[in-house]
């Protein structure tokens, strides 16, 4: 007899490297798991934060205050004003005697200089507007809302302490005193926020807004669109469908494909050297801007281009020659509307991509602070994300959630362009 | 305005032109289009072609050469005493009447002034001129190329010789961004060694390049070393890499070996967002959420951690590039041809076992190819670190520290209003330069080795 309870057998020892071989397994899978756990939830920790940040950003705390439209604070005349003297009058007297009517107790010029700052510097704007529109208001005394300050604002949506000397609160005991009397009368409510959809940019908080940086991202994406389209298209049908197999279309095709992985700020040095300093273009000009972006999305739209030109069968362009077409007639009667949803999904793609492009318009001078909102593509503009970039920048607390207002926008124009790109695959995708 | 008056008139002429060749290659052929040579609309085409494009050639010129001309005749024009100035003076001067000219601004001189109006008189005189000889121009080839119009006339072949010019000509324009970008960078950079050499610029340490506006001024030399731009933008590259390259690779494993189809149709498309997301965002959250956490962490535990560590812009850098990795690995790691696994399988080896032993070996060029790729990427981010990096030019290794990268110099740089001739706004062009060449040497290689691989298998 052997004695085999001293002598592990082989296949014991097996099974127990088996169990070592089984649990290195469960903990490779584990691994790849926890690594792609980690990065989306550093994508969900980003959207979270931008939404967390933002989402207070639409709506706008506003005080109601009986302002009295009285003729001589306002400085025109009682009966028949013109609209010019309308335009220029005296509004922001008005809204600080309404104010301290509201406050008949405050006295002192440093104090009631307090109780005025309650209210947005740029209320008198929104009560020219009411007035300009409605002249016969005139020496009437009428409740209306006003854009409260950016400080005040804050402070009502708890994004700083409303404790006196909280950190970030700019706010002094007497102004929040005033505020919480403000509330307590159900003077003080939070109403859509308006103006950041409607205005430019601004150095006021409470009166910055996007609609200057998506006019000038619309005319700088149309730029990039009507240069990069033809273009792109053009070039994917010679490379596709007519270049001969040399050098020079080795060239261009080795050329094309570095032009994709060139850091895009050397695109803006590019447009700083030929558009601007070269050619004289305007700076900080959606013509510019848009030539630029061109630049780097076109290799985007060839390579897509191409790739749907391949899929197209050849038996179509030998059917279409076949029966007498040239080959140019092919291309346009047969591969190019067969292959346009391809084309399309990536010329959308590459517009989406250029809409988030923010560096090479840095360079072009696109980061000038413009309140006007561009009427031209040679106007000076901001871009969605160059806005977000110059909001990002700006120290009061109220910016921070204005930036985060504004990833949303552009996040939602990124993803209403993607989900476009998807529909039109998914509707006309073909499979020969 | 004019100029978009003129265009529509062109445009309107030229569609009249294709209206009346099309009927004369009717009328020529007395209606019946099977006697024709090429279908009636390639005659249309052919009158356009004809009424347009001469018209085109000569507005795009004068487009091109306005502001030369202008400047010259404006210069010509200058009292003597203004001509007298230096040159950059002068350029100033010139500046300032064109913003007179075009967009009503004061004019600080007189004689400005009367620039100013002789300028807008050329100008105008000069545009009544050129729309005078298109339209001219327009009419005559219109007329001529109607004459010519006749049954046997080979109309579709010189349209299609016409197209495949401008298919031609298209198909060039990837060669000249390329000569672009490499003849701006280059230009520029020489003037900039002009001033600041060579070797001082890649070999020196030291990084200020605030220079002085006056010759009394304190630190008036700016000193132009890039090394701690070069360093700095290695180590927020590494440790891009370091956070990319395990997620990206094991997330692709895992999608590719693993997942059930289901999963990935989900899983796929959501990392993928990752790379869709603007790096002016991720910048912003680095900035706001990412290194004041770093810092925090880093008071607990008792560290010093700057506020604007290369840490945090790495990190985040790093999280941007995951899909690049894990997308590029994928490619590859689905390339493997599936005998070499059955094959692992067959001698007994479990599926993480065949993994890492067959399958990753088999796609290792491939990876480090995307490996190289997205490291090109990461040297060349600009928005993150231009909001989460320091300005500072450190030299240090130490993660914890700010430091400034090649990409956050070239936005300092050029971003405000610096006189253009400047060795600090010329020294952005060199970095651009050495940027361009370093991503460039990268892609190619990566490319090469890439393709390589996949000839492989194929």
């Amino acid at each position: 007899m052997v004695e085999r309870t001293a002598v592990i057998s082989p296949t014991q020892a097996a099974a127990g490297r088996l169990k070592q071989r089984y649990a290195a397994e469960r903990r490779f899978k584990a691994l790849g798991i926890s690594a792609i756990a980690l990065a989306l939830g550093f994508l969900a920790m980003l959207l979270v934060t931008i939404l967390g940040n933002g989402l207070t950003a639409f709506v706008q705390t506003n005080v109601r205050l009986d302002v009295t439209l009285d003729a001589e604070t306002l400085g025109v005349d009682a009966v028949n004003p013109s609209a010019d003297a309308l335009g220029a009058a005296n509004y922001g007297q008005v809204i600080k005697n309404a104010m301290y009517k509201a406050f008949p107790a405050v006295e002192g010029r440093a104090e009631r200089r307090q109780l005025a700052a309650l209210v947005s510097s740029g209320a008198d704007v929104s009560l020219r507007k009411v007035l300009v529109a409605n002249p016969g208001l005139l020496g009437t005394t009428q409740s209306i809302w006003l854009t409260a300050d950016d400080d005040v604002d804050m402070a009502m949506k708890g994004h700083v302490s409303r404790q006196a000397g909280a950190e970030g609160n700019r706010l002094t005991d007497n102004q929040l005193a005033w505020l919480d009397q403000l509330e307590q009368r159900g003077d003080v409510a939070k109403k859509f926020n308006t103006a950041l959809f409607t205005t430019g940019d601004s150095r006021e908080p409470e009166q910055a807004g996007l609609w200057g940086a998506v006019v000038g991202s619309f005319f700088s994406l149309s730029i990039t669109l009507l240069v990069c389209f033809p273009l792109g298209v053009a070039t994917s049908v010679y490379l596709e469908e007519f270049a001969p197999k040399n050098r020079w279309t080795d060239l261009i095709e080795v050329n094309i494909n570095n032009l994709a992985a060139v850091p895009s700020v050397v695109f803006g040095l590019l447009g700083l050297a030929i558009f601007l300093n070269f050619f004289g273009f305007p700076r900080s000009a959606p013509l510019v801007g848009g030539l630029v972006l061109a630049l780097i999305s076109l290799p985007t739209i060839i390579i897509a281009g191409r790739a749907a030109m391949k899929a197209v069968p050849p038996s179509i362009r030998e059917a279409a020659l076949g029966l007498g077409a040239s080959k140019l007639q092919m291309v346009t009667d047969h591969v190019l509307p067969l292959s346009m949803p391809g084309i399309l999904t990536g010329t959308i793609l590459g517009m989406a991509h250029a809409l988030g492009e923010t560096a090479p318009l840095l360079m072009i001078g696109m980061v000038a602070f413009i309140v006007d909102i561009p009427a031209s593509p040679l106007d000076p503009s901001a871009v969605l994300p160059v806005q977000v970039y110059l909001w990002a920048d700006s120290p009061e607390r109220a910016f921070v959630e204005r930036t985060s207002a504004a990833i949303m926008v552009l996040l939602f124009f990124l993803a209403m362009m993607n989900v476009a790109a998807i529909l039109l695959r998914k509707k006309f995708e073909r499979r020969w | 305005m004019q100029l978009l008056t003129l265009m529509v008139v062109l445009l309107l002429l030229t569609m009249f032109g294709y209206r009346l060749g099309r009927s004369r290659a009717l009328a020529s052929a007395s209606g019946n289009p099977r006697l024709l040579h090429s279908l009636p609309s390639y005659h249309g085409y052919y009158v356009a072609l004809w009424c347009g494009l001469p018209a085109v050639f000569i507005l795009a010129a004068w487009l091109a050469l306005e502001p030369s001309i202008l400047h010259g005749m404006i210069m010509a024009s200058l009292p003597a005493d203004l001509q007298g100035l230096s040159e950059e003076r002068l350029a100033l001067v010139y500046n300032e009447v064109r913003n007179v000219a075009r967009y009503g601004h004061v004019p600080s001189l007189p004689a400005v002034g009367d620039a100013a109006q002789h300028y807008n008189n050329i100008r105008t005189t000069m545009f009544f001129s050129v729309a005078a000889a298109s339209l001219a121009l327009a009419v005559a080839a219109l007329a001529y190329a109607h004459r010519r119009i006749h049954a046997d006339l080979r109309a579709r072949n010189r349209v299609e010789a016409a197209v495949k010019v401008f298919l031609v000509a298209a198909s060039t324009m990837a060669i000249f961004t390329t000569i672009g970008i490499v003849m701006s960078l280059l230009f520029e950079s020489l003037r900039f060694f002009q001033s600041v050499s060579l070797f001082d610029f890649l070999f020196g340490v030291q990084w200020s390049p605030q220079m002085a506006i006056r010759s009394d001024q304190v630190g008036s030399s700016g000193a132009f070393g890039a090394v701690p731009l070069f360093a700095g933008t290695l180590l927020i590259s590494g440790i891009a890499m370091l956070v990319a390259v395990p997620l990206g690779l094991l997330s692709a494993i895992y999608m590719s070996e693993y997942a059930a189809p289901k999963f990935r149709a989900v899983v796929k498309p959501l990392l993928e967002v990752l790379a869709g997301i603007p790096t002016v965002v991720y910048g912003f959250f680095a900035a706001l959420t990412v290194a004041p956490f770093i810092r925090d962490v880093g008071h607990q535990v008792g560290l010093t951690v700057a506020s604007e560590s290369a840490l945090a812009a790495g990190l985040v850098m790093g999280i941007m590039i995951i899909p690049f990795v894990s997308s590029l690995s994928d490619d590859v790691i689905n390339a493997v041809p599936q005998s070499l696994r059955e094959g692992a399988y067959g001698l007994g080896a479990t599926k993480s076992e065949t993994i890492r032993q067959v399958v990753i070996p088999a796609a290792l060029p491939g990876i480090v190819g995307g490996v190289l790729l997205a490291a090109s990427r990461a040297i060349g981010e600009t928005m993150i670190v231009v909001m989460a990096a320091g300005l500072a030019a450190n030299l240090t290794a130490n993660p914890l520290e700010a430091v400034t990268t090649v990409t956050t110099q070239i936005v300092t740089l050029l971003v405000g209003d610096q006189e253009f001739d400047s060795p600090k706004t010329l020294a952005a062009f060199a970095l651009g330069l050495v940027l361009f060449t370093v991503t460039l040497a990268l892609n190619v290689v990566a490319l090469h080795i890439v393709n390589k691989y996949r000839e492989k298998y194929d």
